[in-house]
């Protein structure tokens, strides 16, 4: 006689799952049970505490990045001038440049919102606080009245002028037509140096302020901010979405969000955020469905897990 | 007369009759479940495994949680930089969180190898999914809340996702205030809600039999004959 197959159904019938259960019982005192838990994670969470503490690695500063790597942060600053950096270049939701959203096949979900946080990394991160200073330097007068080819112009060979210049020290830059890009980047570096550029950057002329995406944005342009995390294993290809600052656990929920970065196709994919989203959407949704879908969910009866679980249950039949 | 009759009256079965919204709500919710239900004094014989204290482990977690966040709340989200106390809070806030998330995951993936959704407990499933999901962000929002380098940086990261799928101009994850709110009170609420309804089900339906459990098994000997299953829904 054959058998019939364990019903892995989630449907309500008149089966054994679906009826109180009629056999019998064991002494099961939920109460106890939590009074017990909560004595038990309790020491668990405050051993845990007492020994490994929980990380705290200090804020970057725009002070601390320009005091610590100079020529990275003017390099930034010029990029953030000429319209070049990563930020000048993202697109919804802080500008509307070309091109530069991710997609997913004509669907364009980046462009949905619109510019709703505006940025312009020109004025925003340069132009704006220099303008703040006491004696704002008197190259602002002559980046603001140039065209907007001159000043591409200007910033361009400055980039490459930085780049080539040894240890890409703005000092060893040989001279060039550079109009008043080098004073102004020079200028917003003494500022930064002097820790001035903080609050200004983050108050955004304001007294309360609570967004810090002028900052983060600008820091993230550099590669003094990206050299900090390298070292903290928290990059994207060091699986740092679930990495945490020193040897501490982080949200290591998050490993098949961060695992899927690191296969093709969405490793080299320009639109790899939308399809890691999209294929994380589609995943959990399968395991929360997992009851209605055929297959899926007569895997615990194909892998027989269950009878560990209830061994002692499987024992005495 | 209906002046002279009670909001309760009684069916010729005994069972109380109601006739106020409030009474009907009553009666529903003590025909689903009746207190012996919802704090039963026993369990059947089945649960006998360590694998069934996962679940009240993490509910064990969130208090802890929820009792920490509660204190750095009160002091701000940069108190635990300069106050030894305040560090330590935040450390039991950061472990009863990873405890919280790994009895979470055991508990679901007991739950998964025992077919749990079986017999009509399937909204009981979805609830803890939805539990999983909604911890995680609560979870990745304090995160952001450190006001640390590890809070800057996934900042910058995280930005690009969120972007990505239109969701980061309401979602600004480099909005200290904003995300506060969200940690502090919404997803609090959110994830306890949804763990308490999980619980309640979990009481109205009683915990999932052995996939294999028979009519002819000793511990259901006695029990009165359930007519065979038929075979549909066995894929």
């Amino acid at each position: 006689m054959t058998k019939a197959p364990v019903s892995v159904s989630w449907r309500a019938r008149n089966d054994i799952a679906s009826r109180p259960w009629p056999g019998t019982t064991r002494e099961y005192d939920l109460f106890k049970e939590l009074a017990v838990g909560l004595v038990v994670v309790a020491l668990l969470v405050l051993g845990l505490s007492a020994v490994f503490s929980s990380p705290d690695e200090p804020t970057v500063t725009l002070k601390s990045w320009a005091l610590t790597d100079p020529a990275d942060f003017v390099a930034t600053a010029t990029t953030e001038l000429g319209g070049t950096s990563g930020t000048a270049g993202y697109g919804p939701p802080y500008n509307s440049t070309p091109d530069a959203t991710q997609k997913l096949g004509p669907i364009d979900l980046q462009s949905l919102s619109g510019v709703r946080l505006p940025i312009d990394t020109a004025n925003d991160f340069v132009i704006g606080p220099l303008q703040t200073l006491p004696t704002p330097p008197g190259a602002i007068d002559e980046w603001t009245k140039a065209s907007d080819t001159q000043r591409a112009s200007w910033t361009m060979a400055y980039g490459d002028a930085l780049s080539k210049a040894p240890d890409n020290d703005p000092a060893k830059v040989p001279p060039g037509d550079y109009g008043p890009v080098p004073a102004l980047a020079g200028a917003l570096l003494a500022m930064a140096q002097q820790g001035t550029l903080d609050p200004v950057l983050s108050a955004r002329g304001s007294f309360y302020n609570t967004d810090y995406k002028a900052s983060i944005l600008f820091l993230g342009d550099g590669g003094y901010f990206h050299g900090l995390a390298d070292a903290q294993h928290l990059t994207g290809d060091q699986w740092g979405m679930m990495n945490e600052t020193g040897n501490y656990p982080g949200q290591s929920w998050l490993w098949l969000f961060s695992a899927l970065y690191q296969v093709e196709p969405f490793k080299s994919s320009p639109n790899a955020d939308v399809l890691v989203v999209l294929s994380m959407v589609i995943l959990t949704l399968l395991l929360t469905l997992v009851p209605f879908i055929p297959g899926l969910r007569s895997l615990p009866r194909r892998i027989p897990v269950h009878r560990l679980i209830w061994r002692d249950y499987y024992k005495r039949r | 007369m209906t002046a002279d009759r009670g909001p309760v009256s009684a069916a010729e079965d005994g069972e109380a009759r109601f006739s106020t919204w409030t009474g009907k709500t009553r009666g529903w919710a003590l025909r689903r479940l009746p207190p012996d239900k919802l704090l039963p004094e026993g369990q059947p014989s089945y649960v006998s495994s360590w694998i069934y204290v996962f679940g009240m482990g993490a509910v064990a977690a969130f208090v802890y949680i929820l009792g920490s966040g509660a204190v750095l709340a009160l002091n701000g989200p940069t108190w635990f930089h300069v106050s030894g106390l305040g560090r330590f809070i935040n450390s039991t806030h950061l472990w009863s969180v990873e405890l919280f998330f790994m009895f979470m995951v055991i508990h679901l993936w007991g739950k998964f190898w025992m077919a749990a959704w079986r017999g009509g407990r399937a909204l009981t499933w979805i609830t803890g999914m939805l539990a999983f999901v909604v911890s995680i962000v609560t979870a990745f929002t304090g995160y952001l809340l450190q006001t640390n380098f590890d809070s800057q940086w996934i900042a910058f990261q995280a930005k690009d996702a969120l972007n990505a799928v239109g969701v980061g101009a309401w979602f600004n994850v480099a909005d200290l205030g904003q995300i506060l709110m969200w940690h502090i009170t919404l997803l609090p609420l959110a994830v306890a809600v949804v763990v308490a309804l999980h619980v309640v089900l979990v009481r109205m339906h009683g915990v999932v039999p052995p996939l294999e459990a028979a009519t002819s098994d000793a511990q259901l000997r006695s029990a009165a004959p359930i007519p065979a299953v038929d075979g549909e829904d066995m894929k």
